[in-house]
């Protein structure tokens, strides 16, 4: 593998956030890689996922901001509804336009834009989910020379998303929540 | 269907429309328009590129069509209640201090944030001696806000938001339901102008104790926003507010030095020179 990843995104609803827990382990807080991580979530819930990510990983936390740029060393999460695109300068946009799959922020709308800017350079990871989010953005990152990984349906929580997504295309890999984390840090020791 | 065009074919659509219509799109957001414009290309389904171009180029009822699609004109009532629980609390004691009440509504698109901000003063017994100014760059949309008739459906969200925003009446004794929509009463709608106003390169045109343009910025390039900051501020009487939405920030803005946000959540400045 010789590939000089530049952002890796990872999408997730119903059942994935144990799945993010259990993968941030395996990341050092040296780690050159930034991520992008886009989660369904209540509106009208005041969600601490900043506060217990911190807690539960070794890289810094933050919710995107808009017109703010991608930095290694940051976990970003997407803001509460806002969809969340990436500009070519590799800046943050937020857009409020009309829910995709029910969602916003949509994890299509995210896997899209940063496949359009960051092309073979991203990594595309989608877990566990009731939603059919998703697989559409996976295929686009896969079609641009991205690389994708599918959580192992048999495995997930919640195996609608990733099923569906593996319905529509073939992932580069299907893996094990266990087994994600330390994927992705051999993946950067490889590079 | 594949999508065959990108950054190169829209900085010469934006220029051509530039050239033709005079609305200038070429300093909005490049992800959030490519996107609209991918959506539209789609939606209409398109052939070429060359197509699509010419068509927005050479039919002005296409132009139009395709203005309203590729702005977002997405917009609930009492959206963030927390938010409009703030200007109840904060902001409308003081309004009511004023014997006239000038509030501009910027990009309010269909015009459910105008008539929030009427229920409010209405419930404070201040929408006698208030006027509420909705613009937008699209015109379609403020004949939608003019009227006031929004999808019933969307009534039982708006109810939520009205009693988590402090209201304590019944929310549906502001419209009349009618098969699946609702119309909002005159009373709100009689102390409302809208009229059209092209944020990129119209000026300001009257003066204001409130300025609301909550998710608008977002879709414009940090040049054009500080453009935009400018406007408001020329608009805006001293001691007024400036309401942005919940991602949005007079930080790092050339008019900061002059304003002072007035609560530590809720995205309100007032403006103190």
């Amino acid at each position: 593998m010789n590939r000089d990843i530049q952002l890796i995104v990872i999408g997730g609803s119903a059942g994935s956030l144990q799945v993010i827990f259990k993968i941030f382990k395996y990341i050092p807080a040296e780690f050159p890689v930034p991520f992008l991580i886009v989660l369904h979530r209540n509106v009208n819930f005041e969600s601490a996922l900043d506060e217990l990510l911190s807690v539960k990983s070794n890289l810094k936390v933050k919710e995107v901001e808009e017109k703010e740029t991608i930095e290694s060393g940051y976990i970003y999460l997407c803001p509460a509804d806002y969809h969340v695109l990436i500009e070519k300068d590799k800046t943050f946009a937020l857009d409020y336009s009309e829910k995709i799959h029910h969602s916003r922020p949509s994890i299509d709308v995210v896997f899209k834009s940063a496949s359009a800017t960051f092309h073979e350079h991203l990594v595309g990871i989608l877990l566990s989910g009731a939603n059919a989010d998703g697989g559409d953005g996976l295929k686009i990152i896969k079609d641009n020379g991205g690389l994708t990984i599918v959580q192992d349906p048999d495995e997930s929580e919640v195996s609608y998303m990733p099923h569906h997504a593996l319905q529509k295309f073939k992932a580069d890999f299907v893996l094990e929540s266990g087994k994600i984390g330390r994927f992705i840090f051999d993946l950067n020791a490889r590079a | 269907m594949e999508i065959n065009f990108g950054d190169k074919e829209i900085d010469n659509l934006l220029n051509d429309i530039l050239d033709i219509y005079g609305y200038d799109f070429t300093e909005y957001s490049k992800a959030s328009l490519t996107r609209r414009l991918h959506r539209l290309y789609l939606m209409d389904k398109f052939k070429s590129f060359g197509d699509f171009s010419a068509r927005i180029q050479t039919d002005p009822v296409y132009f139009k069509h395709a203005v309203q699609e590729i702005s977002v004109n997405v917009t609930e009532m009492l959206r963030d209640p927390y938010f409009y629980k703030t200007v109840r609390e904060k902001i409308i004691p003081v309004l009511a201090t004023y014997p006239f009440i000038r509030i501009w509504h910027a990009g309010c698109a269909t015009g459910e944030e105008v008539y929030s901000m009427a229920i409010l003063l209405k419930e404070a017994g201040l929408l006698q001696k208030s006027l509420l100014y909705g613009t937008d760059i699209n015109p379609v949309v403020l004949e939608k806000a003019r009227k006031g008739i929004f999808p019933i459906s969307q009534m039982q969200q708006y109810s939520t938001n009205y009693l988590t925003s402090g209201g304590t009446n019944d929310f549906s004794s502001y419209y009349t339901a009618n098969y699946n929509l609702a119309k909002f009463d005159e009373s709100l709608s009689r102390r409302m102008v809208f009229s059209t106003h092209n944020l990129v390169s119209d000026s300001s045109f009257n003066s204001f104790q409130l300025i609301f343009c909550r998710n608008v910025l977002i879709y414009f390039e940090k040049d054009l926003q500080a453009k935009v900051l400018r406007v408001f501020d020329n608009s805006l009487e001293l001691f007024g507010f400036l309401a942005l939405g919940s991602k949005e920030s007079l930080r790092f803005s050339s008019i900061a030095g002059s304003y002072k946000q007035v609560d530590p959540k809720e995205k309100i400045w007032k403006k103190l020179k």
